[in-house]
């Protein structure tokens, strides 16, 4: 797909998303504001309707009748980023950090009647507490679309390398 | 440090009426005595019997170090096996689930057994002629467990060849169980999906002391649930309020309220809280279901059904269940300071979809690894672990609502809910078990 490329099937022009670089920089953009835990931004880039989805099955379908891993609204996510503020939040009285590793995101998919790009990034996943370091891996998932004013992320799928196993609380977010 | 394995005296010192020794929670010498003890004489939790629907269908488990194996057979029956090839030892099914057709296969030098445990073939059966093989341990093939009971799907087993009854070790604490399992209107549940497994670096046993103290959860939870109170607090009263939010606010609920949800308590280490009401007892009513539980049951069956709200409910040792939500957490020890909590979500057969999508957000936001609550509650037990390394004081005090009555009267029945009741019982179990016919004496 070359860049900048934003013809709807019928070739007719719409508007983008934005180009291959913009949205690229976007996805580290996101992996920096966790990993610096300016939370409030992070926050901002979700849509309304906005989803941060860990499933916990490998291939797991869409829907409500499987659990998962994360499956945070914006109203989830505020509650999470509240908490790690919150001074009784004990389980963070030693804060947990986190550093994203990411592979270069490739575009998967333009969807330019819907403005929706979709893209694909492998990463490696570090959260540290304590002397403890735990090392995780997996391929995220984003769906972008243009807002008003920036880029939104309407979906973060993240599928886990080892979603199924038996896992240490994992506090902060991959 | 006292000695344990020989002799029952330094065990029965641990064990007061109102306190525990904090060897309990951090000796390992106690928990290789706990697995070779307790969870070989309980009745523990295997699986639920939905996870092998057909023939061949098999699920593996380690149950106080056993390599266990749950399998269907031809004839419909679930039967549990040691996972062990009756040849050279090698476990006979590596996978955590799956079907293994209509003989299991050893991967080491092929001998094949069919599904009830029988040995089918040996390669070149010829070289055991004249070795006097039949009389071998090996001829006799899988070792079953044989002590197992299926009761509503779930699937129990006892290792210890002698011991308690099903019936008698559960009694009527397995109403816990009829209720969950008749909040179907076909009286049937199936396990929906993988379970969330959680792995705590904790003893097992604040785990399942925890799930019926209600003294923590305002003061646990405030982080994640209090949070949720936060965001939530000025939406006027009438605002429906998203699936979350009803689940979460009642862990704030206050100290009166889980006093007064009540705790019940079994022999044997079983309990549960919620005998009035509890923190399930105000979800959004689904009409649909409800009429639903109508027609199955008949108006008054179904209220009975509906208007139970169990909180927690304790199958000492190894299995907690949440009826009035439909999630079950399994309680897997691997050493002293190391547990596996497996959390499954159960569907209630012939329920309508909004049943099975409240316990799957339940189970997510409360159970998880990544679940705030669970956080909250893991960093409490870890803090335990750690603090009980503290010499001076070497007690855990379980003395709340304690009094020299339950000497006499025992402690069994119903009591205010914030007692301390049930840890005292799950105590009382433990020393029964961990000294029984003198262990070792």
């Amino acid at each position: 797909m070359g860049r900048g490329d934003d013809r709807g099937r019928g070739g007719r022009v719409i508007q983008a998303v934005g180009d291959d670089k913009t949205l690229i920089e976007f996805v580290y953009h996101e992996a920096r504001l966790i990993d610096e835990k300016r939370f409030d931004e992070w926050y901002d880039l979700y849509a309304e309707d906005g989803r941060y989805w860990m499933p916990l099955m490998r291939g797991q379908p869409e829907g409500a009748d499987h659990t998962s891993l994360f499956d945070e609204d914006k109203l989830l996510l505020k509650i999470r980023i509240e908490r790690l503020r919150n001074p009784k939040s004990y389980s963070q009285a030693q804060p947990s950090w986190c550093q994203h590793i990411l592979q270069a995101p490739s575009i998967e998919r333009r969807d330019a009647e819907r403005g929706i790009a979709v893209l694909r990034t492998p990463f490696m996943y570090l959260e540290y507490q304590q002397d403890q370091q735990e090392v995780y891996a997996g391929v995220a998932w984003h769906h972008l679309k243009r807002g008003a004013e920036s880029i939104l992320i309407t979906l973060k799928k993240i599928e886990l390398l080892n979603c199924e196993a038996a896992l240490p609380s994992l506090q902060l977010f991959p | 440090m006292p000695e344990y394995r020989h002799g029952t005296a330094a065990i029965r010192a641990l064990v007061r009426d109102d306190a525990v020794h904090r060897d309990v929670y951090i000796n390992p010498e106690l928990f290789d005595l706990e697995m070779e003890r307790l969870w070989r004489s309980a009745w523990t939790y295997i699986g639920h019997d939905s996870q092998v629907p057909n023939a061949g269908d098999f699920y593996t488990v380690n149950i106080a170090r056993q390599p266990l194996l749950m399998l269907r057979g031809t004839d419909g029956a679930v039967r549990v096996l040691l996972n062990r090839c009756a040849h050279k030892g090698s476990k006979i099914l590596g996978a955590n689930s799956g079907n293994c057709g209509k003989l299991l296969r050893c991967s080491y030098h092929g001998w094949t057994y069919t599904l009830d445990g029988s040995l089918r073939t040996v390669p070149v059966k010829s070289g055991y002629a004249d070795t006097r093989f039949s009389e071998s341990e090996a001829a006799s093939g899988l070792t079953p467990v044989a002590d197992v009971a299926v009761y509503r799907g779930f699937v129990f087993a006892r290792l210890n060849p002698s011991g308690a009854s099903f019936e008698e070790y559960f009694g009527d604490c397995l109403s816990s169980i009829d209720n969950l399992a008749d909040r179907s209107p076909v009286g049937r549940l199936e396990v929906a999906g993988a379970p969330l497994r959680y792995m705590h670096n904790s003893n097992w046993k604040m785990f399942v002391e925890n799930l019926n103290d209600t003294m923590h959860p305002m003061v646990a939870h405030e982080s994640s649930a209090g949070t949720a109170r936060e965001l939530w607090k000025d939406q006027p009263p009438d605002a429906p309020k998203p699936m979350v939010i009803e689940q979460f606010l009642p862990f704030v609920s206050n100290y009166e309220f889980f006093d007064k949800m009540g705790v019940k308590i079994y022999d044997n280490g079983h309990s549960y809280t919620g005998v009035n009401f509890s923190i399930h007892s105000s979800y959004s009513a689904i009409p649909e279901y409800a009429a639903q539980m109508e027609a199955a049951y008949g108006a008054e069956r179904a209220q009975a059904i509906l208007g139970e709200s169990r909180h927690n409910t304790v199958y000492f040792p190894s299995l907690t269940i949440k009826g009035a939500i439909q999630t079950i957490r399994v309680v897997r020890p691997i050493a002293v300071d190391r547990t596996l909590i497996e959390s499954f979500t159960l569907r209630l057969v012939g329920a309508p979809p909004a049943l099975l999508e409240r316990s799957a957000v339940y189970n997510r936001v409360i159970n998880a690894p990544t679940s705030v609550v669970g956080h909250d509650d893991l960093y409490c037990y870890r803090a335990i672990q750690e603090g009980l390394a503290s010499n001076g004081n070497e007690w855990v005090n379980l003395q709340r609502n304690y009094s020299d009555r339950e000497k006499e009267g025992g402690l069994l029945g119903t009591h205010n809910g914030t007692s301390e009741v049930s840890m005292r019982g799950q105590f009382r179990a433990w020393v029964a078990a961990m000294t029984a016919g003198g262990a070792g004496a």
